[in-house]
């Protein structure tokens, strides 16, 4: 071998030289239907996850007699539009506007969202950074509090503000502490998990040259927290918006708080024939989680790839 | 002053605010703090920062669970112990049997049906041209409400008399096929498959993200190798990639069947648990909001709490043996 060839990169060499084809044309002809019934089962399903959508999107844009008389697909033949359905949830009568339920479900998933991410963040600071005897124990009973349905916890939370003065000043207040609360173990476990992975020699070298943990905190620790942050903000967000349970119980019926996914259900129990007033209800609710999800989609799959989703 | 109290907006931004002084108060005593010497500084630190979360864990969820627990042994008013009288209801109780029959076929098929479908999808679509737009349309409805979908749902299975021209979807194809409308949501015990259906149909995209991560992390070399030694399409899929991913197929199975206990959402808006299909979170909040018997409702609550703890061992246990493996 002569020096020229030791010097060449290896490049060829990591690599097998590719075999001539063998496969005989059955094999040739398997392999091609098996790839067309592939990505025919593809495309069905992708159909079956979407057309449901569609459909009820397009019939919240139809005239209310001919969501009555007709199925959606008409609209390919005979097309007809209307934004009245729009009008009547969102604006109209009172029994069936939900524009008022569309902000309460604004005012109760924004702190909701604030609330339970703050207190995650600093407690994950206690239990990454700080060093006290019992940590670890106490950590893994945070941890283990993920168990807890919310079932579990709901009637004597409900007990605890209910009949307060405060209940009556503020009554937002027992939802936003609800869902706090809820998203507390799970937000801990998280961001502990990502703050345990910021280099401790970074946090030294910071505390060496005078900083103390508030510093820490705010200038080494936060800034590399923030697209977990964001992951975890939008998967709360999410939740708290497309929250039934919570909404229900802790709203008590009550037409100043109950937030939009309540008073749907509640049009889908009193009014489920009412398909021009329900389709366009659901749209209304769909709006902002669709917009935060697809604007956010690279956050959403990287927080649910470290696991946030709450049972 | 007013607007802060008395307008929705208002409440909200007083909330905003109010919060963010706590935590301005908190670290600027933690900034204090730090002067302190000796011992007592790291456990001021510890209550600053820890002390308001585990606080309100402790009042706001461990105190209510021991109650709930408690209560489970009470009456419906929780004013005299009746022992495992509540307990026994669930089981005794025809209605409450129907729940947990339900709640069974609930908790088994949801898992399985949402993994396959997002297992299958993600193996198709890998490496494919139009990849990420085609995980976008199975992710879709992860972000709509259970609510929603169960209004989404209820208008595909909508019935119409055969006389009538059906405008749900899947009521017209059968007609256009030549059958006869079926009532979906009404005929039992079917009409418990078809609300199944739409729990699958949100949580397929949950495990089409898991499972796609996991296909991509096996490693290329061995596909290559077993492909040059003719394996088809088929057998790859069975002997390499469903064997390497299985870690992450049993996180997705149990983290679905965790979330699928505790749904009550859709039962709720499609049928209102009638026609045979009452589910065990439902029930739970019937008898406790509705019938106003706590003894029961909690009974039923802690039942959910007990069949979510092998679960989430299990589930737990292999998230820690993906990550020793992969570290």
């Amino acid at each position: 071998m002569s020096a020229t060839t030791t010097t060449r990169p290896p490049v060829v060499a990591a690599r097998p030289p590719v075999p001539p084809e063998r496969r005989t044309s059955a094999a040739r002809f398997r392999a091609l239907v098996t790839s067309r019934i592939g990505s025919a089962i593809a495309v069905v399903i992708a159909v079956l996850w979407t057309v449901p959508t569609v459909g009820l999107f397009v019939s919240s844009l139809r005239p209310e007699a001919d969501i009555r008389s007709s199925g959606w697909w008409h609209v390919f033949s005979d097309p007809s539009f209307t934004l009245e359905n729009y009008a009547r949830v969102l604006g109209g009568s009172t029994s069936t506007n939900l524009a008022v339920y569309f902000q309460n479900s604004l005012v109760i998933a924004i702190p909701a969202t604030l609330l339970p991410l703050g207190l995650a963040i600093m407690a994950s600071y206690a239990f990454s950074v700080l060093r006290w005897p019992g940590r670890d124990w106490v950590f893994v009973g945070v941890f283990a509090l993920q168990v807890v349905p919310l079932q579990m916890a709901l009637v004597p939370l409900l007990r605890i503000f209910s009949g307060t003065e405060v209940a009556d000043v503020l009554p937002f207040l027992s939802l936003w502490v609800a869902h706090t609360i809820f998203a507390l173990p799970l937000a801990i476990f998280l961001l502990h998990n990502f703050m345990a992975e910021v280099p401790r020699e970074l946090i030294e070298a910071a505390q060496i040259d005078g900083a103390g943990h508030v510093t820490v905190f705010l200038r080494v620790v936060l800034p590399l927290m923030l697209p977990a942050i964001a992951s975890f903000a939008i998967f709360q967000f999410l939740w708290v918006w497309n929250d039934l349970l919570v909404g229900l119980t802790f709203s008590g019926g009550s037409r100043t708080v109950q937030p939009l996914t309540a008073a749907l259900a509640a049009m889908a129990g009193d009014r489920g024939q009412e398909w021009h007033l329900l389709t366009a209800g659901a749209f209304v609710s769909m709006v902002l989680p669709l917009v935060v999800f697809f604007a956010l989609q690279r956050y959403f799959v990287r927080g649910l790839l470290a696991g946030s989703v709450k049972g | 002053m007013s607007f802060l109290l008395h307008s929705k907006n208002g409440q909200l931004v007083l909330a905003i605010v109010a919060f963010a002084a706590v935590v301005a108060l908190l670290l600027l005593t933690a900034r204090l703090a730090e002067r302190l010497r000796g011992r007592g500084r790291s456990g001021v630190m510890v209550l600053l920062f820890g002390g308001p979360a585990l606080l309100l864990l402790a009042v706001g969820l461990v105190y209510p669970a021991l109650r709930t627990l408690w209560m489970s042994f009470m009456d419906g008013s929780s004013e005299s112990f009746v022992g495992w009288a509540n307990y026994a209801h669930v089981f005794v109780d025809p209605a409450g049997v129907v729940a947990l029959r339900n709640t069974l076929a609930w908790v088994v098929l949801t898992p399985l049906c949402a993994t396959a479908i997002g297992l299958v999808y993600a193996v198709l679509i890998d490496r494919s041209r139009f990849e990420s737009a085609a995980k976008s349309l199975l992710f879709l409805p992860m972000a709509i409400s259970f609510v929603g979908a169960g209004i989404i749902w209820r208008f595909v299975y909508e019935y119409r008399g055969a006389a009538q021209e059906q405008t749900g979807l899947l009521n017209a194809v059968i007609v256009w096929l030549g059958g006869d409308p079926v009532r979906f949501l009404q005929d039992s015990p079917l009409n418990t498959l078809f609300l199944i259906a739409v729990l699958v149909w949100t949580e397929a995209g949950f495990a089409m993200v898991i499972l796609s991560a996991a296909i991509k992390a096996v490693p290329q070399d061995v596909m290559e190798a077993a492909r040059l030694d003719g394996a088809g399409a088929w057998q790859l899929f069975t002997r390499i990639t469903v064997p390497s991913i299985r870690p992450s197929l049993v996180v997705v199975l149990t983290t679905i069947s965790i979330a699928t206990l505790k749904i009550f959402d859709i039962t709720r808006t499609m049928t209102g648990a009638q026609f045979d299909t009452q589910v065990l979170a439902n029930e739970m909040y019937d008898w406790s909001f509705v019938f106003g018997d706590n003894g029961i409702g909690s009974a039923m609550a802690v039942l959910i709490f007990l069949l979510v703890i092998p679960l989430v061992i299990y589930n737990v246990r292999q998230m820690a043996r993906n990550r020793a493996v992969r570290a």
